[in-house]
């Protein structure tokens, strides 16, 4: 019976069922197939029928005239109103509670850009182009976008949702069958738009945890992980007091005016002072050799280029800043 | 008048040269103008839809995503603002309306003339667009994709603004003829349903078309001034864009699609040699869906980011424009009971038009329903729908009505062995086309996608091959026209045998339309 919540047969065009909410659409798209399918027959085949039972036999044939019939009419216009009616409100119950994610849900960031797909989980895990969720679990995506706009859309899952540059837009789901389901980018975007791919994969919750907890940042403050970051790439050649090592001490570096003697940003070699902010900061970890201190001219620093994702870099940053 | 000399004498004949034609003000003229544009704009907009199919034949690429891109938004722009739109209203509605009318023009006949210009200035600008980098942003325009992306989409966006002004003119003029200049005894109740279609849409063009011109105007000067509008990092808002964008494009579809429901209502009754089933259930439903049409632009947003609370309500009022849609279907099915049915090619076009308006109509349906349309929203689902109604539907009639009417254009008559060869080929070919895209989008294949992956590589592959038919179809009807401007039989005043007014004059007619001026005793449908 097509009302019945049933899983499809693989010969159905619906893609396979992954989520809580495939069973429901799919139900609500029998029941639409199959009224449409009916109503098709019912006036392409009346049309059929008619256009080959009165078919033109003389060239001075007479018709009938028949103006109008108003029970006819009314029948006709109620019984699709009501139709319609049932399936708008079939079609928004589901709606609703897909606007709706449980409180409890697993809370994971989605970011879009020209033409990927970034993830982060509040462990501070951070994954590009796939993403793990747990089976069984409700997962709720809180979307943004960092440029124009982009649509997130799991056909196994039957859901869909604009991403919008400047603000949030949710999306909530809870996966109900293991495996790795292919993921779009629905709202056009440009020329990579439709390489604009991501994958999610459906596993079992330890090993969801365990993935997880493979983050070595998890749960760490973003100094926390500055610091982290710190005691693994920089200890060799930097101290977190004023003392020098290879490289200059990090304590009271930021804000400090260095004289820069050498490097390639500086105009004719003339040496100017520089502030050590942010950009500062940034620029001489992902290209030391543009600004070279005095005393350090002749020392080398290998660029951080790739080395450090974003959020290691903003952690970093932040941890030399606060040692004062 | 001695009508016995003046029938040699007729609109085409009755000024010779070129430039008799660029500078006329006679609504027949000008139709066959509109004619000539949109036939020509038809043939480039389907070059690129030839062109999309080729390049999506296959997964992995014939052409860049850059240059795809822009096929898809030169063919999406020109066959909705340079064919579908002036199709019926500007082209058939001008030679016809007035004709229906009894009258002997349109209310306005320099403005008339204008509004060709407008169409013609706009596209020109439009085109030129193709030479500065070209626009790669989908008909839509959508924000901030627009606002960011190449130059040339400005020249688009102004092109379109200034072929806007066409159609609000055709809408100002449309309105004022009906209500003016109806010949004697014609009451609202006895003017032809292809009227009440054309004026119907007349209404929304004059409504909704400023509209759009608005928005198309912000958007240049946020491209060109860089005014926060739409773009976020102007501290515009990009979903304000889509409200604005769909309450015109919404009512479009209706602009495109009412006057085809005319046309059909025409070709029934004609080549069922009886009377209209439910003359003013038809009629109103007509204003109806046009009075509606108004509310439902977002049901194009349900997963924009707009709020809850508007999905409800949008999908709610789709639902009830659905309703007299469904009225008109059951109408013309109605129509055709105990009647006496020919099968020339106009008829055949009207029965491709059910055929495929009544599957058009079903997959409207599910897309208005919300939970479904998470699914289908931007996949080959909703694109599949809206050429099942767009060119199911408005081209179907816009076929249908060139071969009921073009004896009367002309005084000719064509091939209908090829009219009827081009009408198989024109509906299996959209058939094989089209129908594949409904299942493409079922499986999840999103549109405007450049490339695919490899599951959905068989059914693209049929898709394309339906194409090319489709190509075939319409060179073989374009063949079918010229052959009978050229050497056509001379064709009689009322081939059809039909009721309505144009048929009672001469083929082609009069400049002035009619001999004597008509009075009319009872309704358009009157078969005994
Ligand atoms: C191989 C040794 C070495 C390692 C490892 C190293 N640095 Fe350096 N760093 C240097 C040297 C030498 C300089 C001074 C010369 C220069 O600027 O290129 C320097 C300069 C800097 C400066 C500019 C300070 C100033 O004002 O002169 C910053 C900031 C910095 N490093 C940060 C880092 C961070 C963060 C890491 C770890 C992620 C790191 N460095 C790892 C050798 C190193
Ligand atoms: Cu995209
Ligand atoms: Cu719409």
């Amino acid at each position: 019976m097509f009302w019945v919540n049933k899983a499809h047969a693989s010969s159905s065009i619906m893609p396979p069922q992954a989520s809580n909410f495939a069973g429901p659409v799919d139900s609500l798209y029998d029941f639409l197939y199959w009224s449409s399918l009916i109503s098709c027959i019912l006036v392409i085949g009346g049309l059929v029928f008619f256009a080959f039972k009165y078919k033109r036999k003389t060239a001075n044939d007479s018709t009938a005239y028949i103006s109008h019939n108003a029970t006819l009419e009314f029948l006709w216009s109620f019984i699709p109103f009501v139709i319609f009616l049932a399936v708008f409100a079939w079609g928004w119950k589901i709606f609703y509670d897909m606007k709706r994610a449980p409180k409890n849900a697993f809370e994971i960031h989605v970011v879009g850009q020209k033409w990927y797909w970034d993830f982060k989980y509040k462990s501070g895990k951070k994954t590009t182009g796939t993403f793990k969720v747990p089976y069984n679990k409700p997962i709720k995506l809180i979307m943004t976008s960092r440029d124009v706009l982009h649509s997130f859309y799991v056909p196994a899952f039957r859901i869909k949702q604009d991403v919008i540059p400047g603000r949030y837009t949710t999306l909530w789901f809870t996966a109900t069958k293991l495996g790795t389901y292919q993921m779009f980018c629905t709202e056009y975007c440009g020329s990579g738009h439709s390489a604009m791919l991501a994958k999610v994969e459906v596993v079992p919750e330890a090993e969801f945890e365990e993935w997880l907890s493979d983050d070595p940042y998890k749960g760490l403050s973003m100094a926390e992980v500055g610091q982290k970051v710190f005691t693994q790439r920089c200890i060799a050649c930097h101290n977190n007091t004023a003392e020098k090592k290879i490289g200059p001490g990090f304590k009271g570096l930021y804000g400090k005016e260095r004289l820069i003697v050498a490097g390639t940003t500086l105009k004719d070699g003339k040496p100017m002072t520089v502030k050590a902010d942010d950009n500062y900061l940034r620029e001489s970890i992902l290209n030391p050799n543009a600004k070279k201190a005095k005393g350090y001219e002749n020392a080398v620093m290998t660029s951080f280029q790739g080395q450090l994702s974003d959020n290691e870099l903003d952690g970093i940053i932040e941890y030399i800043k606060q040692l004062k | 008048m001695s009508s016995a000399a003046d029938t040699s004498k007729n609109y085409l004949n009755h000024e010779k040269g070129l430039w008799s034609w660029l500078t006329t003000v006679d609504h027949k003229r000008i139709g066959i103008m509109y004619m000539i544009t949109v036939l020509l704009f038809f043939a480039i907009g389907g070059a690129f839809a030839m062109l999309i199919r080729l390049e999506l034949f296959a997964p992995g690429g014939t052409f860049e995503a850059q240059v795809y891109n822009q096929f898809m938004t030169f063919h999406g722009a020109i066959m909705v603002f340079m064919v579908i739109i002036p199709g019926i209203p500007a082209f058939l509605g001008n030679f016809v309306l007035p004709l229906h009318l009894g009258a002997k023009d349109v209310a306005f006949p320099k403005v008339n003339l204008m509004s060709w210009y407008c169409l013609i200035v706009g596209a020109i600008i439009s085109f030129i667009s193709l030479f500065y980098h070209g626009a790669d942003t989908g008909w839509t325009f959508y924000t901030p994709y627009s606002i960011q992306t190449d130059n040339g989409t400005i020249l688009l966006v102004l092109g379109a603004f200034v072929m806007g002004f066409s159609s609000i003119l055709t809408g100002v003029n449309f309105v004022a003829t009906t209500h003016r200049l109806r010949c004697k005894g014609m009451g609202f109740f006895q003017m032809p349903l292809f009227v009440w279609g054309l004026y119907s849409t007349a209404i929304l063009q004059v409504i909704a078309t400023p509209v759009l011109g608005i928005t198309l105007l912000l958007l240049a000067a946020e491209k060109i001034m860089g005014i926060g509008f739409f773009d976020p990092k102007l501290g515009g808002d990009p979903v304000l864009f889509q409200h604005f964008f769909w309450f015109y494009s919404h009512p479009a579809v209706y602009i495109m699609i009412l006057p085809a429901m005319g046309i059909i209502s025409e070709l029934i009754t004609a080549f069922s040699r009886k009377v209209i089933f439910g003359y003013k259930a038809i009629a109103f439903s007509s204003v109806g869906i046009a009075a509606v049409s108004f509310f439902v632009w977002g049901h194009h947003m349900f997963v924009s980011g707009q709020s809850e609370l508007a999905g409800v309500i949008f999908s709610f009022l789709t639902m009830l424009v659905g309703v007299p849609t469904a009225i008109k279907t059951f109408n013309w099915v109605a129509t055709m009971y105990k009647g006496s049915i020919q099968f020339q090619s106009p008829m055949l076009y009207a029965l491709g038009f059910l055929f495929l308006f009544t599957i058009g109509g079903v997959t409207g349906i599910m897309l208005a329903t919300m939970a479904m349309d998470v699914h289908f929203h931007d996949t080959y689902f909703v694109v599949a729908h809206f050429h099942y109604v767009m060119v199911g539907g408005t081209l179907m009639a816009i076929m249908g009505g060139i071969y009921y009417w073009f004896p009367k254009m002309f005084g000719k008559m064509y091939s209908e062995l090829g009219a009827q060869l081009s009408f198989v080929l024109i509906f299996v070919g959209f058939n094989v086309t089209f129908f594949p895209q409904f299942i493409l989008g079922a499986k999840g294949m999103p549109r405007r996608y450049h490339d695919y992956p490899e599951a959905f590589s068989f059914l693209n592959s049929v898709s394309s091959i339906g194409s090319w038919t489709i190509g075939l179809g319409f060179i073989v009807a374009l063949i079918v026209i010229i052959h009978g401007l050229l050497k056509g039989a001379k064709a009689p005043d009322n081939p059809w045998g039909a009721k309505t007014l144009e048929w009672q004059t001469t083929s082609p007619p009069p400049h002035e339309n009619f001999y004597t001026d008509p009075v009319v005793t009872g309704g358009p449908y009157e078969y005994r």
